[in-house]
């Protein structure tokens, strides 16, 4: 019956944002809850600590902060475009949607793996010095 | 019973940051709030980030399925096509090894003091989705529905009760789990 709701509708015709409002909902509050947890967890097992450059990305391409931002920035630029494009990420697809069975799911996971080891590789073993 | 919160905002909001804090103590304790943990991963040198997905769809799976069965939850499918899912899942990928972190884990990331991902990938992602919806119109005409499937489970897909791909598939991927865990064992 959810999924005759589902199919049925027409919203797919309409501009993003009035197909999926940009409100506060408990999905905000989840991204602030992770946030705080993850927090707490490392200042528990004193693994907090500010760092700019991680330790493989300086193994490879050195400590400078501004080359680590650009790519990360780039990255980010990407997962936020793909997230949306699949309709989902490594835990709504990857996590969620895989153990309830979904194709589509199914699907995305695979894909996220074949461009994610396919860029690392690209990026760490041709790239890197 | 689970259908009852769908109506009560203030009451999500609360589980949703409860679940939250959660989901980030857990994912720090389990390593994946780290760009190392990620990219060794991708680079096929670290495999904790497939063993805490697996682990979870596992018992997810068994649980969600268990709930449905007694009228207790209700399933989400996302529907899907091979341009959005296919496309998008490789975009999605390039950005996460670039990045070293997924929408989930770059919030963890941030919370354990990662700089990168608080003023990179954050801030990426946010722009990244933004550039997404303004780009809906048009994808959403050409690429989006291209080889389109909906939101079909594979249980639906092979005619078969839920539980008849439910316990194979737990089978298969706990033995998968034996098998990593015996081909690349922990060093630390």
């Amino acid at each position: 019956m959810i999924e005759k709701l589902f199919r049925g509708s027409k919203v797919a015709e309409k501009p993003y944002y009035q197909q999926f409002p940009p409100v506060v909902e408990w999905q905000w509050m989840l991204v602030v809850g992770v946030i705080i947890g993850a927090f707490i967890s490392a200042v528990l097992s004193g693994e907090f600590s500010l760092t700019w450059v991680p330790g493989k990305w300086a193994e490879a391409f050195g400590e400078a902060p501004v080359l680590r931002l650009v790519v990360a920035l780039v990255g980010g630029v990407f997962i936020g475009m793909g997230a949306r494009w699949a309709g989902g990420c490594t835990s709504g697809h990857g996590i969620s949607g895989t153990l309830q069975l979904t194709l589509s799911s199914w699907l995305a996971v695979v894909c996220f793996f074949i461009g994610g080891v396919a860029t690392a590789m690209l990026v760490f073993h041709v790239l890197a010095r | 019973m689970l259908t009852a919160l769908h109506s009560r905002k203030n009451l999500q909001l609360l589980i949703g940051l409860g679940l939250g804090i959660l989901f980030g103590f857990l994912l720090q304790k389990g390593g994946v709030t780290k760009y190392d943990v990620i990219i060794g991963q991708l680079l096929l040198e670290d495999f904790t980030v497939v063993k805490i997905m697996l682990t979870a769809v596992i018992t997810g799976m068994i649980g969600v399925h268990a709930l449905r069965s007694l009228g207790l939850a209700e399933l989400h499918p996302k529907s899907g096509s091979v341009g959005s899912s296919v496309i998008g899942g490789l975009i999605f990928g390039v950005g996460f090894a670039l990045l070293g972190y997924c929408p989930g884990t770059v919030a963890g990331a941030v919370g354990n003091g990662y700089l990168d991902a608080l003023l990179g990938g954050v801030t990426g992602a946010l722009i990244g989705a933004g550039l997404f919806a303004a780009l809906y119109p048009r994808l959403d005409a050409s690429i989006l529905h291209k080889g389109d499937f909906g939101d079909v489970t594979l249980p639906q897909l092979l005619k078969v009760n839920p539980w008849a791909v439910v316990i194979p598939a737990v089978v298969i991927l706990s033995g998968l789990l034996v098998w990593i865990e015996k081909t690349w064992p922990v060093t630390t």
